[in-house]
């Protein structure tokens, strides 16, 4: 059992009551809810005839159903529309803050939350979506909850949840130019499989993750449930402190120092106990593509689509099923594989640094003919920096689209879809069938430099290809 | 219609199985995320595997006539990955499933499925698909599951399986449905909010 860890540190002293057998109450200090796992969590506690407990400590905004185009409301789908006015008459009655359309933070949750302050480490973080691990780039603790789970953390601040246990995940060496975040990320569930983190926290560590930006730790975290694991964390660190000094909701003045001295007591000891570690070098990773149909099927863009025979025994069969729904054949090259789609965005990869580093493969050139390619920013704030910037038209004079903030084509809940057999060069974080909204349309996950240069190229390409003429090399 | 959910204590389960078989089935092929745009759960019973049965037209196990009111659903491995969506679990139990039988479960999937008080449980790779082949060999069969026992039994042979400890007493002293027993905590919660230096200017 895991001993001296943040997460044992973070959970024990969040945790209410201890249970010999079955789920701990915990308490959750930061409560995000938006528009789609809420409204049923709301309906239960008004029908149960409880009261919000803490209404301060939970934070709301509108993501999922936010059309890109344009957020005049009211919303062109009626469903739409009723999902963000209810979760605007849910926020008024039960006076819970609302970011919602037309506020300045207005963005998907992972990505607003933080750039706000609002994640801290040492704080327990939950969410009704999955990619709340997001948040454990801070030093959180933070999961995904189901509906019933909302609806008791919006009753008692706490929830039943079991302790994980604890695998740290070492990674030596550091990324090479044309090797980002995602392709680690990407790696990392290739190598310990989609469900090897099932019963774990993540905790990543090591050299090439302390050289990780704030942005970049939170696009690792965000995937720790592509590889099963609820929970993904970073210890904080100097990063950490500077990315949050001055935000609107981190600790000012005299409060600052004292939170320092605290977050810095959280990092797991050096004689932490874990229950399973692991070693990976990073300076070996190359640009990652998945070619499948979950997020391990993922190789590097110098290998061939797998035969599906020679694989383990229990990955032959999801392998041979990826071949004939991606219509990929094995022993072909992942490289030029032809798109249709090109979409930058999500809370994996809708950052400013995402852009930043997508624009610099763009600059100089044009989207290729009959691809669309579309720049959807995670949140109002990435948008109207990057817009100082000049980010924005440098992607619209090369052909792509430059959209508002929302969750748009990673979960296609909004207008934003692939149409029939599209297949899509994809910055999100799930390659599943369906999921960008076509029930037969297919996706290929990677980094939104190699997203840019599928556009330039109207096909899978070697990013470190346009990057020796970039201006930026 | 109207359904009766699960409520109180949970240990028997009584009815037909059906099987369905891949590893790494996820929330977005249990309930596509279309199907996502509801304020109530109330009409997703309709919609589960939506784009999985379109595409077999009809030969679904969720549409075979003969599957028609099964109770129990048999799965393979890392069942309910990806979303949190408890969507994914109200879409089956609306349907009519009040137990899953599997290799394994995502974590979050499994979760949300004690929330409403459906069990899952787990078995080895060869006695699910032993008890796939079963079900797929006579869907009219009759299986009587007890949660005590951690068996499911037809009239000839029964499958031992495995849950841990503290979920099967949740489920059998009908504490999966959680709320009340945090709500009892009141005065705990208030301790641990005064410990939490970030509640507490940082002092």
């Amino acid at each position: 059992m895991s001993s001296n860890t943040l997460y044992d540190k973070v959970w024990n002293l969040h945790r209410v009551r201890k249970s010999s057998a079955g789920p701990s109450q915990l308490f959750v200090g930061l409560h995000l809810i938006h528009e789609v796992t809420s409204p049923q969590a709301f309906a239960a506690i008004e029908e149960k005839k409880l009261k919000v407990k803490f209404p301060q400590l939970t934070v709301a905004t509108v993501d999922h159903i936010v059309p890109t185009t344009t957020q005049q409301r009211p919303f062109l789908d009626p469903l739409a529309e009723e999902m963000l006015s209810t979760l605007e008459r849910n926020c008024s009655v039960h006076e819970i803050k609302l970011h919602g359309i037309g506020s300045e933070n207005q963005g998907v949750v992972h990505v607003m939350a933080p750039e706000l302050g609002l994640t801290q480490p040492g704080m327990t973080v939950a969410c009704g979506d999955s990619h709340t691990s997001t948040h454990g780039a801070f030093g959180a603790i933070a999961f995904g909850i189901g509906t019933s789970q909302v609806r008791d953390v919006l009753a008692s601040q706490s929830l039943a949840m079991k302790k994980l246990k604890v695998r740290r995940i070492w990674i030596e060496g550091e990324l090479s130019q044309g090797v980002y975040a995602k392709d680690l990320i990407l790696h990392i569930i290739r190598t310990l499989g989609v469900k090897g983190g099932v019963g774990f926290a993540y905790e990543f560590a090591g050299p090439a993750i302390e050289k990780l930006s704030m942005e970049e730790r939170m696009t690792i975290c965000n995937m720790a449930i592509e590889g099963g694991a609820r929970c993904g964390y970073i210890n904080p660190d100097e990063n950490t402190y500077q990315y949050l000094k001055g935000r609107k909701y981190a600790p000012q003045g005299k409060a600052w120092d004292l939170a320092i001295r605290w977050w810095k007591s959280l990092s797991s000891d050096s004689n932490a106990i874990f229950d399973d570690e692991i070693k990976l070098n990073a300076t070996t990773i190359e640009p990652t593509v998945t070619w499948g149909i979950t997020p391990g099927q993922g190789i590097s863009i110098k290998e061939k689509i797998p035969y599906p025979e020679l694989l383990p025994k229990n990955d032959q069969q999801i392998a041979k099923d990826a071949c004939s729904y991606m219509n990929l054949a094995p022993g072909s090259p992942i490289e030029g594989t032809k798109i249709d789609v090109c979409f930058i965005g999500s809370c994996t990869n809708g950052r400013l640094s995402d852009l930043q580093e997508a624009v610099k493969i763009v600059e100089g050139h044009q989207v290729a003919t009959g691809i669309k390619a579309f720049i959807v920013p995670g949140s109002q704030h990435v948008a109207r920096q990057a817009e100082h910037l000049g980010l924005d038209k440098i992607f619209l004079e090369a052909g792509f689209e430059w959209r508002q903030p929302g969750c748009s084509m990673c979960l296609a809940m909004n207008p934003d879809k692939l149409d029939g057999r599209q297949i899509s060069a994809s910055s999100s974080n799930r390659n599943f069938k369906g999921r960008q909204g076509s029930a037969n349309g297919r996706t290929l996950l990677m980094s939104p430099a190699m997203v840019a240069a599928a556009a330039i190229n109207g096909k899978v390409t070697d990013v470190r290809k346009l990057l020796k003429n970039s201006k930026f090399s | 219609m109207k359904q009766d959910f699960p409520a109180g204590e949970i240990n028997t389960i009584l009815g037909r199985s059906l099987a369905i078989t891949g590893d790494d089935i996820d929330t977005d092929r249990i309930i596509p995320a279309r199907f996502l745009k509801c304020v109530s759960f109330s009409a997703l019973g309709e919609q589960v595997f939506a784009d999985d049965r379109t595409e077999v037209k009809g030969l679904h196990p969720f549409d075979l006539k003969e599957n028609k009111g099964a109770k129990i659903l048999i799965v393979n491995d890392n069942f309910g990955c990806g979303s949190s969506r408890e969507h994914a679990p109200q879409a089956l139990m609306r349907w009519g499933i009040r137990l899953i039988i599997g290799e394994s479960f995502a974590e979050i999937f499994f979760g949300n499925c004690l929330a409403l008080g459906i069990p899952c449980l787990t078995s080895s790779k060869l006695e699910i698909k032993r008890l796939q082949n079963e079900v797929n060999k006579n869907p009219k069969l009759i299986w009587e599951f007890n949660l005590q026992e951690l068996a499911i039994a037809n009239n000839k042979e029964t499958f031992k399986l495995q849950i841990e400890e503290g979920d099967k007493k949740m489920l059998l002293s009908g504490k999966w449905d959680a709320t009340k027993q945090l709500l009892q905590e009141e005065e705990r919660i208030k301790e641990t909010m005064q410990r939490l230096p970030y509640l507490n200017n940082f002092k």
